[in-house]
């Protein structure tokens, strides 16, 4: 199977042998330098991407050029600003290609979406003994606000279990959701598993018993093109840091009938049509939802990181990670004492690959490997459900992008080699 | 910061060793301490006998420098009172806060001082601090 996913990604010419990438240049802060004089490798792109020029340029242009309130003055700037920050909104309509752009809500992030959810749909259309039903791989993002709804509504909550592969199948789908299931929030692409979950599979067994589905694309979206329509999702929630955007925004989508019905989190300016002493008429969707001034200038950059994702294309982007990955897990099976704790080969996933050092403890391989100037994440990866489930306490983990190489791959697996003997237990 | 002086012999000697690593037939206390960030879990077993850690081991899974750690403090307090114990504990948590830094006053410590480096890397500080505030809980 890995000489299929090499084979398969040498058919897109484009993709030249990645010994260098060429995106590399746009991203400044990869070409610096890391601590001691070494090139920094970066492979935690699950937990946050870096940001290429245009995205850092777009910020420092809004506030050089376009700041004001939007949707508050009646003078030229401030609607500058709205029609920014309303361009933005369009682009992540066209981006994720929802139907109107009234379903798109702009948020601080993936966490906040949730709540969002959880909170202004959840506890109202969810009631005592009706079932929600998560995967066992959810962030804690996507699993914490579930916890709190179904205790306070007296609601059932369930798992959907991985397999040893990192699947779920479709006998535990049909299994788990029935005619009590009211919710099924489930991750497109887990941050440790790294795998494409069967979301189409979900949706339309989820529908079937007049069940709401709740996506969480933050792992997806940055590797692979996500159709709302398509999928016919219900909600779905990413974050613009994940996908080369600034820090602070996300996107939260709804179906425009379901937003109609639900009621804003915040209260306050911006979210209002009309206030008398006694009563408030709340603004229609999206605006209800956004109560407060929101992050304009991340929502501009989050529009040039769109642009700058639409340039390469999805094709490419994967392409190129597949054989990054398809190259990592080669190397890394070369080496007897590492673990690769989900079967990559198994399904089509992004470049997020999980493994343990026998002996070792994440945390000190971290340690080690950022010594080499190479960026991972150890720990439970915020899914401590998962960890449990795959009988760890914690895991090393890389995540590719883009602009990655096999230069980077190579620096990696020359530091993990010498991890062991830094640690006393020989070569 | 250099691997060397975290992964230092000491460090690396202790982490590896299994001799505090056992249970105790009888303890008196014993007590849980984690480190939720890091998945850092001991559980620390002591005797107390007159006022005195009398005997004292832990289990538990971790980082080289939470298991380290533990087993230096062991090494440390076992056969001290409890006075001395609790001291020493203050001690190396000053230490690796950078609240005391003389080498003098930093002398009871002794093959603890070992993980002084610690303090110069944020994440690690509370692998290293871990064991030593699950003693002071445990003897209070
Ligand atoms: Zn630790």
């Amino acid at each position: 199977m890995i000489n299929k996913i090499i084979n398969s990604s040498s058919l897109i010419s484009d993709v030249s042998d990645l010994k260098e990438n060429e995106y590399i240049k746009d991203f400044p802060l990869l070409n610096n330098m890391a601590e001691g004089k070494k090139r920094l490798v970066y492979l935690d792109n699950a937990a946050t991407t870096q940001k290429p020029l245009s995205v850092i340029n777009a910020v420092k242009e809004y506030y050089g050029h376009y700041n004001a309130n939007p949707h508050r003055g009646a003078y030229g700037l401030s609607s500058k600003a709205t029609q920014i920050y309303e361009d933005a909104r369009e682009c992540a309509r066209r981006f994720i290609n929802a139907k109107s752009s009234e379903e798109i809500i702009f948020t601080k992030g993936a966490t906040e979406g949730f709540n969002m959810i959880a909170s202004s749909f959840g506890e109202d259309f969810i009631c005592s003994g009706d079932e929600i039903l998560l995967s066992i791989a959810e962030h804690h993002s996507n699993l914490i606000p579930w916890q709190l709804v179904a205790k306070k509504k007296g609601a059932i909550l369930k798992y959907m279990y991985t397999e040893p592969s990192g699947e779920i199948t479709t006998k535990e789908i049909t299994d788990k959701i029935n005619e009590r299931t009211k919710l099924v929030a489930i991750t497109h692409v887990s941050n440790v598993l790294g795998l494409i979950n069967p979301v189409e599979e979900i949706i339309r067994r989820a529908h079937k018993v007049g069940a709401v589905v709740v996506m969480d694309a933050a792992q997806s979206i940055p590797h692979i093109q996500v159709d709302v329509q398509k999928l016919n999702v219900d909600f779905m929630v990413f974050s613009g840091h994940k996908m080369l955007a600034p820090m602070g925004i996300g996107v939260l989508y709804g179906k425009k009938k379901l937003l109609d019905n639900m009621r804003p989190l915040l209260y306050g300016g911006g979210m209002v049509e009309s206030v008398t002493e006694q009563d408030t008429v709340y603004a229609e969707a999206p605006y209800k939802f956004e109560g407060g001034t929101q992050n304009v200038e991340a929502a501009y950059g989050l529009m040039k990181a769109m642009e700058y994702i639409d340039d390469i294309g999805y094709d490419k982007i994967a392409a190129i990670e597949d054989k990054l990955t398809a190259y990592a897990i080669e190397k890394l099976e070369e080496i007897p004492y590492i673990t690769i704790y989900v079967d990559r080969r198994q399904g089509k996933g992004t470049g997020v690959i999980s493994f343990g050092i026998e002996g070792v403890h994440p945390h000190d391989v971290s340690t080690v490997l950022d010594a080499y100037g190479v960026a991972i994440r150890s720990g439970h990866h915020c899914a401590q459900p998962l960890m449990n489930h795959l009988g760890i306490h914690a895991c090393c983990r890389i995540s590719l992008y883009f602009y990655n190489s096999m230069k980077d791959i190579d620096c990696f697996i020359d530091a993990i080699k010498n991890v062991r003997r830094w640690l006393g237990l020989g070569a | 910061m250099e691997l060397e002086d975290i992964y230092t012999q000491i460090i690396i000697e202790q982490s590896n060793s299994k001799k505090n690593k056992r249970r105790l037939e009888n303890p008196t206390i014993v007590l849980e301490g984690k480190n939720p960030s890091c998945g850092d879990e001991i559980k620390l077993e002591l005797v107390i006998k007159d006022g005195v850690v009398a005997d004292a081991s832990f289990t538990g899974v971790g980082c080289a420098i939470s298991q380290a750690s533990t087993s230096l403090m062991i090494d440390l307090v076992k056969g001290k009172p409890i006075e001395t114990a609790m001291e020493l504990s203050d001690l190396f948590i000053r230490m690796i806060q950078r609240k005391t830094v003389n080498e003098s006053e930093l002398e009871p410590l002794e093959d603890a001082v070992a993980l002084m480096n610690i303090s110069n890397m944020p994440a690690r500080v509370k692998c290293a601090t871990m064991p030593w505030h699950t003693l002071t809980q445990a003897l209070k």
